[in-house]
């Protein structure tokens, strides 16, 4: 039998593996997509879907991003963007956890919500869209809500954890399971206009900073609704941190939040202490 | 004494973005929050000179006060 790495090179354009030699490869040796990206990467082949990344992502740090695992919390507004995203960046292993369904007043923004999708799992619909644009992506649908008792297994041997819920309560959850796991996680927050995001790394507590103690379960969300461009626009800004968590490159977000205003275009950082977490609730 | 307050996103439509304040000494965070007619549930970061605080710190003069709505939307 022919041996799939004189294949890959037969296939290849310079260092550039066309998409109809990789399934062709998958095909003719059964593997999947995936491992033939893997096989590919190795070799020193850069698919050729990934071409453009170049100037800023090389065939060793895509190979990286392809033996990552990102696990993805809540796959509405944020979550579909952050999906979306590091699929097209090429992260090998996508864990999407989300308990609803798709709903008429989710299509103004939710990448994933489609008129021919109402009432689907939202989880199972990250899986689908993957599944079309980037098949050597795994994705892990999860139809279940985060809670502390599943915390740990939903987050086994995660690179990165990205918070794309919608309440307080839960991604005060999500960041303690985050730092109990030891696993970085990139947090993210829209209403209206305005935004919210920053990434904390093991052994760092956001929460007390971002979410004092004693605050309401949700924010002015509540009031404002979200319309397209602010989920789209943060999580962007979190798939920017999780990359560079993944490649160990670059400056992240830490000890500082940033909060956005897209009405004034007024970006602010807010420091995030490292000593003492500040008092009384509100 | 004198005090300046910053308001973020919602809480500066009919209101104000940063304004100069004169205040009686003891003046807490709540004190503010409560003359500038802020919803209290809808509070979320409270910044005294860049460092968080809670709503019963004592301000001083010169402090600056920030204050974020509570934003958790996803």
């Amino acid at each position: 039998m022919e041996d799939l790495r004189t294949f890959l090179a037969a296939c290849a354009r310079g260092d550039l593996l066309p998409w109809a030699g990789q399934a062709a490869a998958a095909e003719r040796f059964h593997r999947t997509v995936g491992s033939v990206e893997e096989e590919a990467l190795e070799l020193g082949l850069m698919p050729a879907r990934y071409q453009r990344n170049r100037r800023t992502i090389s065939t060793a740090e895509q190979l990286k991003l392809f033996r990552s695992r990102v696990v993805i919390v809540g796959a509405g507004g944020l979550g579909g963007y952050v999906v979306e995203e590091l699929a097209r960046l090429g992260v090998g292993t996508l864990v999407v956890a989300d308990p609803d369904t798709f709903e008429e007043h989710n299509l103004n923004r939710q990448l994933l919500a489609s008129s021919t999708n109402l009432g689907a799992p939202k989880a199972e619909a990250a899986a689908e869209r993957v599944g079309t644009i980037n098949p050597a992506v795994r994705v892990v649908p999860l139809r279940s809500s985060f809670a502390r008792e599943n915390g740990a297994a939903l987050l086994s041997g995660a690179d990165a954890a990205v918070d794309a819920l919608d309440t307080v309560t839960a991604r005060v959850e999500l960041a303690r399971a985050c730092r109990e796991a030891g696993v970085p996680m990139v947090h993210g927050a829209i209403a209206g206009w305005y935004g919210q995001m920053a990434t904390q790394m093991p052994g760092e507590d956001i929460t007390p900073f971002i979410y004092p103690p004693g605050r309401e379960a949700k924010g002015v969300e509540t009031k404002l609704g979200n319309p397209a461009f602010t989920p789209a626009v943060v999580a962007s800004l979190q798939v920017a941190e999780v990359c560079k968590i993944l490649l160990g490159q670059g400056r992240c977000l830490q000890r500082r939040m940033l909060f956005l205003n897209l009405l004034e275009m007024e970006f602010e950082e807010v420091p995030i202490a490292s000593g003492a977490a500040p008092g009384d609730p509100g | 004494m004198r005090i300046t307050v910053r308001l973020f996103a919602t809480f500066r439509k009919g209101r104000f973005d940063a304004q100069i304040r004169e205040v009686p000494p003891g003046t807490t965070v709540a004190r503010v929050v409560e003359e500038v007619n802020l919803p209290g549930k809808e509070i979320g970061i409270v910044l005294v000179n860049s460092r968080h605080a809670g709503l019963s710190k004592v301000l001083a003069d010169g402090d600056t006060l920030a204050i974020f709505p509570l934003v958790g939307g996803g």
